[in-house]
């Protein structure tokens, strides 16, 4: 099937996703039991976070019939669940902006289909242009999203006024703003999966760290944790920025690099900003919580090398200068927490996804640039439907490992961050 | 009558949520906060991580060997004073 067709049509997604009668009344635990790892699995997906539950969720609903995810830590311990929430179509590459779409819907039916509260508010995304270079960036992006069906407009300073009142105008070239863009908050999705996930027989590993894999060959024998080994053919890679580390036990180099990015939260407000704002130039960021926070972020090209989840004093002040010169009235709030997580950063921008060359029963599904928990919803069931119906062939051969030694590499303008 | 006991003020956490948390399978600390919300309030778990602790402890969880990794900054502290930091080339 071609990417064209796959992403057409409209109408509700999840549409398998409805509970069983009454299971969303009953109390079901979002994890299972270490005690419980199964000896053998038909799948397992290495990565609790919302890329390898929401796979191994629609493996389920695929009929797929022994599905095991192994988590390290908790979940929400990773980027699923330190991002900031965005859920845009606004993209400079069709591919990103129809998935989006899809992923949009997916998100927006979440909360119903899963029966869990994910604080799914859509206030737009509204992205400033402050330089000719970065509006003549946005005016092409906007126009590829218009052909794509999205509604992104083209807004001048007054029309912004309008959109937001309280952002700062004076060196605005032009901004982009797509009313369906949303932001949610990301833990409820998590457990919303993970409970799904339990609900269809899947057992949810946390606390399982990989130490290694059994393989014949160019076949996967077992994937080996610290809880037991499960013997399986097939196993899905869905663990961000910590997939070069696993990569690596299977004898796969890949091209990905961890690269730390900070966020923080302040006091509560009564609702007075409806989008997300941001400045690709700086990297900011910055939307209004249902809960009244203001959550962002910004660019930091100098952070740890590595993994490093930790937060430094000196983001506070690169983000608190931005901010205050994008909303120059929010000076007066607190900052009450802050914290870090990690991108997972590939050489072209785009994600590595799909079978590799080296082993067979092997996928890889990382390298979403700080961008993975939007991607998830869809992604999730591409690669499902891939693995069981060899579907979305064209996407994945496209975003396959392999481009990097063909050289076939590709483009994307819009990463914040 | 767990669920008038409230166990975080910021968040208005119950005893109940807890148990409900933990019988979903949410038996760690850093996991029961999440699931909670407890602690991520105006104080930022100064008065409830203890007792939270103590009754996840209490529910058959995993006992904490630390409270749950803290946030900076210790106090609120306003935008406005946060930008006037000055850029240290040589902080991390």
């Amino acid at each position: 099937m071609s990417e064209r067709e796959a992403t057409e049509g409209e109408g509700p997604l999840l549409d398998n996703a409805r509970p069983p009668a009454n299971v969303h009344d009953a109390l079901v635990a979002h994890t299972a039991r270490p005690q419980d790892l199964p000896a053998r699995a038909d799948c397992v997906v290495v990565g609790g976070g919302i890329m390898g539950l929401a796979t191994a969720f629609h493996l389920a609903e695929l009929g797929v019939k022994d599905v095991v995810v192994v988590e390290k830590s908790y979940l929400c311990s990773g980027a699923s669940g330190r991002n900031g929430g965005g859920v845009r179509a606004q993209w400079s590459s069709e591919t990103n902006i129809r998935l989006m779409r899809e992923s949009q819907d997916l998100c927006a039916d979440f909360a119903t289909r899963m029966r869990i509260n994910v604080w799914y508010r859509k206030g737009g995304y509204l992205f400033l242009a402050r330089s000719p270079e970065r509006a003549a960036q946005l005016e092409a992006s906007v126009q590829l999203q218009r052909a794509n069906g999205l509604r992104t407009e083209l807004v001048d300073a007054v029309r912004v006024k309008r959109i937001a009142p309280e952002v700062e105008t004076t060196g605005l070239e032009v901004a982009s703003y797509g009313p369906d863009d949303a932001v949610v908050f990301p833990w409820p999705f998590v457990w919303g999966y993970a409970k799904a996930c339990a609900e269809r027989g899947v057992g949810v590993f946390t606390h399982t760290p990989v130490t290694g894999f059994e393989t014949d060959g160019r076949r996967i024998r077992a994937v080996v944790t610290e809880a037991g080994a499960i013997a399986t053919d097939q196993v899905v890679l869905a663990t961000g920025a910590w997939s070069p580390e696993l990569a690596a036990m299977l004898g796969l180099s890949l091209p990905n690099r961890p690269h730390r990015h900070e966020i923080c939260s302040t006091e509560s407000l009564k609702p007075f900003l409806r989008p997300l704002v941001a400045d690709l130039a700086t990297g900011l960021y910055c939307s209004q919580s249902m809960r009244g926070e203001l959550v962002g972020g910004v660019s930091n090209e100098r952070v740890p090398e590595g993994l490093d989840q930790r937060s430094s004093l000196r983001f506070l002040g690169l983000y608190s200068r931005e901010l205050l010169r994008t909303i120059p009235r929010a000076g007066g709030l607190r900052v009450l927490r802050q914290w870090g997580g990690c991108y997972d950063l590939t050489p072209d921008g785009n994600p590595i996804v799909g079978r590799t060359d080296e082993l067979e029963g092997l996928v890889l599904l990382c390298g979403f640039m700080g961008h993975g928990f939007m991607m998830a919803p869809v992604m999730g069931k591409r690669v499902a439907e891939h693995l069981v119906r060899g579907a979305h062939r064209e996407l994945f051969e496209r975003w396959s490992l392999t481009r990097y030694r063909t050289g076939k590499l590709l483009e994307e303008t819009m990463i914040l961050g | 009558m767990s669920d008038k006991i409230i166990m975080c003020r910021c968040e208005d956490v119950t005893r109940h949520q807890l148990e409900e948390a933990v019988a979903r399978g949410h038996r760690d600390i850093e996991s029961l906060k999440r699931f909670t919300g407890f602690g991520t309030g105006w104080c930022q778990g100064k008065q409830c991580a203890a007792l939270c602790a103590r009754v996840l402890v209490e529910l058959g969880g995993e006992p904490p060997e630390a409270p749950f990794t803290p946030r900076p900054p210790v106090h609120p502290i306003p935008l406005a004073h946060l930008a006037r930091l000055t850029e240290d080339p040589e902080a991390p």
